[in-house]
């Protein structure tokens, strides 16, 4: 069975509680959640950069040089 | 000269693992509070986020973060149920090494909103590896009094993950 550590910093002692099935149930549910809405956010970030680089590359296959292309970002 | 850092309360995890680890009945004596993390979950990639609550409220918490990835530097900013800081190491992160923190919180017992801030690496021995510096803001005037640590995407933290809760005094 999982267990959170809880310290008690007015004794110092710690102790270790069995989560009961709700807290699971809830912890998973939870981690779940987050790694999902992580996964988007950081495939949106990939995308958005790809998209980028794609928009460069195509602006230097169009003639403008590395400058000209970093001064439009600006 | 006096001693202005000590070391309130430590934790080790155990073989079992921890779905949290929470430090209460913090004491109100101090300037400021610093904890130093060092983690690794269950979570199968390579490094995780942790979450932090603070006196078991779930609202109002603000964090703004740039990081390096090892491919390239890039900023976030959110408003979620926690404050969200980075990273721990994960399942698939190098073997034996755990992600470092260090959470930092002045005026913790003061009556206006909080204001906190992060570092933090992921140590993988790979081109990802991520670098954080994080701002925090918690918007409530009520001291803190407990702070959690939950894993972001993992369930447990793993043995041997530890956890140092400071107090900072001025003099």
């Amino acid at each position: 069975m999982p267990t959170k550590l809880i310290v008690d910093c007015s004794t110092g002692e710690t102790t270790e509680v069995e989560l009961t099935a709700e807290e699971i149930a809830q912890r998973e549910a939870d981690a779940a959640a987050f790694a999902e809405a992580k996964a988007a956010e950081e495939a949106e970030a990939q995308a958005k950069a790809q998209a980028k680089a794609a928009a460069e590359a195509k602006l230097a296959a169009l003639g403008l040089t590395a400058e000209e292309i970093a001064a439009l970002g600006k | 000269m006096a001693t202005t850092y000590e070391a309130i309360a430590t934790v080790t995890v155990g073989s079992g693992g921890a779905a949290n680890i929470e430090f209460t009945s913090i004491p109100q004596t101090y300037t400021d509070l610093s904890v130093m993390l060092s983690l690794r979950t269950n979570r199968n990639t390579d490094s995780d986020f942790v979450e932090v609550t603070v006196n078991s409220n779930s609202s109002n918490y603000t964090y703004r973060y740039v990081r390096g990835s090892g491919s390239a530097t890039e900023s976030y900013t959110e408003t979620l149920a926690f404050w969200e800081i980075h990273r721990a190491n994960a399942a698939t992160s190098t073997a034996n090494t755990f992600g470092n923190i260090n959470l930092y919180i002045p005026n913790y017992a003061g009556s206006t909103n909080k204001s906190a801030y992060y570092d933090g690496v992921n140590e993988n021995n790979a081109t990802t590896a991520y670098a954080y510096l994080g701002a925090l803001l918690w918007s409530n005037t009520s001291a803190i009094t407990s702070i959690k640590f939950e894993p972001g995407a993992g369930t447990t933290f793993n043995q041997y993950s530890t956890a140092t809760l400071y107090g900072i005094k001025n003099s």
